[in-house]
Order: C-alpha cells, then sequence, then structure tokens
C-alpha cells in the first residue's frame, strides 16, 4: 500500500490521517503539499480534515481548485481510491467527485464530539473492516456538516447503497442523517466524521483503527 | 468594467443563519419579519472594455468558482 495525504493551507488533521495509515500499513504515507501537480505512485488518496484556505468563499471551494487536485479528479476517474474526511468530503463535494454539499449546521453550532454512527452498508471497500448494521464511534468536529442534496439525489444515493454511514443521533442536521457518502462506482469516500481520531483506546476508541485496516486491506 | 455578483441560497436549501438573523430581529422588536435568507456580493475589477465579454468572463467564474449550483444561484450585474 503506498497511501499519499495531500496537505492544504490550514489542514490540520493531515498528521492525524499518517499516523493512523501508518498503524494499518506499517509505513508513513506520503505527505504532498497542494501546489504539486503530480503525485508519486499511489494505490490510496487521502484528502484530510481541516480548515483550508479559512473556510473562504465555501468550505473546500479553493482548495477544490488546487493545482494537485486536477491529478487528484484524474486518478480518481481511473479507479484510484480517495478517501476525503471532514473538510476533505467538503472538497470531494466542491470538486462534483461527490454530489451535493455540506451546508452550515442547522443548528449554527460548532459539533465537536464522539458520535455513534450505523454501517449501513458493508459491501463499501470502506466498510469492509465492519458488517452492516453494526454501530461505530467517531469523533466528529465541524461546522459545516449539514449535508444536503436534492431529493432525487439522496433517493438515487440511497437505492444504489450508498451511504456508508449514517448519524443515529443527527448532530448537524444532515439530510438523512447522512456521515459519509460513497461515489457511483464505490471507489470514492467522503466521510464527515473523523475515524483517524479513534485509533488508540488512549484517544477513547479504536473503530477508527478497524476503518483503516478493512479500507487499505480491501484496496490491498 | 466593474461587475457585481449577487450570490443567493437556492430557494428549499435550509439558511440558518438567516433563521438566527431572522429571530435577533423578532428579539429587537421588529414585527412582521419573515424569510430571511443571507447571501453574498463579490465586486470586482475586469480589464475589459466590451460589456458582453466582461459579463461573459464573470459567468464563467461564477460556473468555476464564485457559485456552487447544488445550493446557490448567481446574478452579474456589470458596471462601467
Amino acid at each position: 500500500m503506498n497511501p499519499v495525504v495531500i496537505v492544504f493551507p490550514a489542514s490540520n488533521c493531515d498528521r492525524d490521517v499518517a499516523v493512523a495509515l501508518e498503524q494499518a500499513t506499517g509505513k508513513p504515507p506520503a505527505m504532498v503539499w497542494h501546489g504539486e501537480t503530480e503525485l508519486p505512485d499511489t494505490d490510496f488518496i487521502v484528502l484530510p480534515g481541516g480548515f483550508s484556505y479559512g473556510d473562504y468563499l465555501r468550505c473546500g471551494a479553493m482548495a477544490s481548485k488546487s493545482p494537485v487536485m486536477e491529478t487528484v479528479i484524474a486518478k480518481a476517474k481511473a479507479g484510484t481510491p480517495v478517501l476525503g474526511i471532514c473538510n476533505g468530503f467538503q472538497i470531494l463535494c466542491e470538486t462534483g467527485l461527490l454530489p451535493g454539499v455540506l451546508l452550515r449546521n442547522a443548528n449554527l453550532n460548532f459539533v465537536c464530539r464522539t458520535v455513534t454512527c450505523r454501517v449501513d452498508d458493508a459491501q463499501s471497500m470502506f466498510t469492509s473492516g465492519f458488517t452492516a448494521g453494526q454501530y461505530v464511534d467517531f469523533p466528529v468536529a465541524h461546522h459545516d456538516g449539514n449535508y444536503f442534496a436534492d431529493d432525487a439525489t439522496l433517493d438515487r444515493l440511497e437505492g444504489e447503497s450508498r451511504i456508508p454511514f449514517r448519524y443515529v443521533d443527527n448532530p448537524n442536521g444532515s439530510s438523512r442523517s447522512i456521515a459519509g457518502v460513497i461515489n457511483e462506482t464505490g471507489s470514492v469516500l467522503g466521510l464527515m466524521p473523523h475515524p483517524e481520531r479513534a485509533i488508540s483506546p488512549l484517544l477513547g476508541g479504536i473503530d477508527g483503527a478497524a476503518f483503516f485496516r478493512g479500507v487499505l486491506e480491501a484496496t490491498a | 468594467m466593474k461587475a457585481k455578483i449577487i450570490i443567493t441560497l437556492k430557494s428549499g436549501v435550509l439558511d440558518p443563519q438567516g433563521k438566527a438573523i431572522e429571530s435577533a430581529l423578532k428579539g429587537l422588536g421588529f414585527a412582521g419579519v419573515s424569510d430571511v435568507r443571507q447571501g453574498k456580493e463579490i465586486e470586482l475589477k475586469l480589464d475589459e472594455t466590451d460589456e458582453a465579454a466582461a459579463r461573459a468572463k464573470a459567468e464563467e467564474m461564477c460556473k468555476k468558482l464564485l457559485a456552487n449550483p447544488v445550493m446557490e444561484n448567481y446574478a452579474i450585474e456589470i458596471m462601467a
């Protein structure tokens, strides 16, 4: 496995996800600055959480136009698995690789706590560490995690089993309690919660470690 | 030329900030206020002398970056 983590100005979970990937693969991932136009040979790309470009204009909007994103989009379209966590999810929506958009939380609060998600679909490579119906605990920390898409899109996502994680107790007003969405081909996941913050009992949970182990085994 | 771009949330898109503004206005005693929606305005100068060319450029900017069609509408005003 050769994961790559893209680092944007004001990414702040890039090092956390690097630790989680190293725990799962045994070696540190390549870290690639957003201004690059080439990626090292990779079979898994991660867009980390944070507040790229200070969330100016719209969350993820500027980052989605970064030079490196042209390469990321091309690789994603060619089938390389891509995971976007939190701000990474917002960036993926802004690129159009995922449908919908993440709006300001319905209650306007920045929500920062551990939430329980239900694994709704364990068929995807991103849920292979889990079984369908399983409950997992991941931390969330966001102001704009309120997933929105029109009803036709939401119906399609449900019909095509493209909602692998849903909140049990919706913290942000997200449509149909969506915590994560995958693309048509199943190779791109946007996830609002932070599995990389739940990889050790010292951090309060290990469900994130199972998440990364599952993903990396499925993509190996 | 100058362009003024007004970006608004599409109808049906939840606007919690608009709701908070509405409740603050009501708290200040403004009666009969409803449907408060918050948008944004972007002003920029363009090195164009032709209005149609300036509008086309602003339109392209909206499509590529300034607005997200999933949740937003935009209107472009071109001024000398």
